[in-house]
């Protein structure tokens, strides 16, 4: 494992506050985009050698993560005009801190966890751990359809960098199309955010539990 | 007091004694923190000017003020009472204490213990509570504002110091601030440099909601409802107005050298090079402020605890990375 990898990943812990803390949801994409694009180059830094298939794959991850998403999220805000997440189930405090408890708990018992033992030097454990905590965090407190869309990409972001234990193992064509997978997942929740802001005027999540004709 | 104790430390490097000697070092130490605050002020001042594009005050301008205040006779209100009085007084003097726990760049500080941070945090914490009681004695309704506003952002600013000096001696193993600052941090444990950056950045938002610069309090205002510490200070005149703004410039000279040994800890190993070192890099920490106050506007009061809680993460997330 590369001496790079941990004070990337440290970046990746950082841009997961700022996402927790932020209320513009210009700042959350844009700290999204930013992590999606640090995650390629983490690819890049975990293989060690720069062959074909890793910078391939790296610049498949930078190109989808960082700059494609954020694109099309950045159109549907535009579209539905809304600038910021107003009223969050959790406040920003509140889940700035849950998410610090969150990384803290997987810092610590990182170790503890029954998985192979060769990197376990390294934060890309806890990292991931964390990361897939802030995630679920922010797809369960926020109300707007468009800030749990960023949950989950901090959610894939997370899996993702559990996935960079496993380099090796898995296929180039898995993880293309893993990559595949959310670039369509993000794309019919794209659509699916048009069509509720057409329906109801609003997309805030909780107008969905009530009845319409 | 303990000067003489700590000849040891000061005898790490070993020709420091022989050059200079250790009264030697402890007057350019004390010399130092005399004369330079000021000059941070006018450094910020022509860096805001510069990128505003004016001249801007002279660089000296705050020692004229200075002068021109010490001069001054004195008003004091008949309502108020010695603790008005004493606010000025202590806010300078536990500056001044404060400053003497500090090494200055490689040179180890005049008064060091085991446990001095703890002394050093509330240090400023007493000189806080004596500005914001004479802020209140007063019996301004503003006043009392600004002291509220102050107290309440301080102590969300205290620990995240706390943390970063949780980190430092961690880092160090030591528990004085003169060990805990002597540059000779482990570069080769994995943690420490992104521990060290954490520190570092936590340390910088401190230091800007402690000498009330701009993304939190902006020292310049004119509007007594959205002003912090100069609100509180209003009632000053004359040499004790001139003691609140030397002290602050100490204050904000202090928590600079603590920063800059955490994010440049170089030394040339050679007395006059080191002490040049130093002065250059406050300098340096000047116009960084100086360029944050022109590229960034006050945050809405709302703003400011989330920022500070912020803070305290950054520097608690150093703290975990080091226990793993």
């Amino acid at each position: 494992m590369n001496r790079f990898v941990d004070p990337v990943l440290i970046f990746v812990l950082l841009l997961n506050f700022v996402v927790l803390g932020a209320s513009r949801i210009r700042t959350m994409i844009q700290a999204v985009a930013v992590q999606g694009a640090l995650l390629g180059i983490l690819i890049m830094l975990a293989h060690g050698s720069f062959m074909f298939i890793g910078v391939m794959m790296a610049l498949v991850a930078i190109l989808l993560k960082g700059i494609l998403i954020p694109h099309m999220l950045f159109r549907a805000i535009r579209d539905v005009a809304i600038r910021r997440e107003v009223d969050p189930l959790v406040g920003f405090i509140a889940s700035l801190f849950l998410g610090a408890g969150g990384t803290g708990l997987a810092v610590l018992f990182s170790r503890t966890l029954p998985i192979i033992h060769a990197d376990t030097g390294t934060l890309i454990v806890p990292a991931a751990v964390s990361t897939v905590i802030t995630g679920f965090l922010i797809l369960t407190t926020r109300r707007k359809a468009i800030t749990q869309v960023v949950g989950y990409l901090i959610l894939e972001n997370g899996i993702f960098v559990f996935g960079l234990l496993l380099m090796d193992a898995i296929p180039l064509l898995v993880e293309l199309g893993v990559l595949l997978d959310l670039f369509v997942a993000i794309f019919v929740m794209g659509i699916i955010i048009h069509k509720i802001n057409k329906e109801f005027s609003s997309v805030n999540t909780h107008m969905l539990s009530e009845l319409k004709e | 007091m303990a000067v003489a104790t700590d000849a040891a430390i000061f005898c790490r490097s070993g020709q420091n004694l022989s050059e200079v000697g250790v009264m030697g070092q402890v007057f350019i130490h004390i010399f130092i923190l005399l004369v330079m605050p000021p000059l941070l002020l006018g450094v910020i001042g022509k860096t805001k000017a510069l990128f505003g594009g004016r001249n801007g005050p002279p660089l000296l301008q705050a020692y004229y003020d200075l002068i021109k205040l010490f001069q001054k006779g004195s008003v004091f209100s008949t309502t108020t009472t010695w603790v008005f009085r004493a606010g000025p007084v202590v806010g300078l003097g536990t500056a001044l204490l404060a400053g003497m726990l500090i090494p200055f760049g490689e040179h180890s500080a005049p008064v060091s213990f085991a446990g001095d941070m703890i002394l050093f945090a509330y240090l400023f914490a007493l000189g806080r509570f004596f500005t914001a009681s004479a802020a209140m004695d007063t019996g301004s309704a503003f006043e009392g504002m600004g002291a509220a506003r102050e107290v309440t952002f301080s102590c969300l600013a205290e620990p995240a110091l706390f943390f970063c000096f949780l980190v430092l001696a961690k880092l160090s193993g030591s528990l004085s601030l003169t060990g805990m600052l002597d540059g000779a941090f482990p570069f080769g444990v994995g943690a420490t440099v992104p521990a060290l950056v954490l520190v570092g950045a936590s340390l910088f938002i401190v230091l800007l909601v402690e000498n009330s610069r701009i993304p939190f309090d902006d020292p310049n205002t004119h509007l007594e409802l959205t002003m912090i510490h100069e609100v509180m200070v209003l009632d000053h005149s004359g040499p004790a107005l001139g003691m609140i703004q030397y002290g602050a410039a100490m204050k904000l000279f202090v928590m600079g050298s603590v920063l800059l040994r955490v994010v440049a800890p170089f030394t040339f190993g050679n007395t006059w090079a080191d002490w040049g070192l130093f002065v250059a890099g406050i300098l340096v920490i000047a116009v960084v402020i100086g360029v944050v106050e022109s590229m960034m506007a006050r945050f809405k009061m709302i703003l400011v605890p989330t920022v500070l809680v912020a803070a305290c993460l950054l520097s608690a997330f150093g703290v975990i990375l080091l226990l793993r």
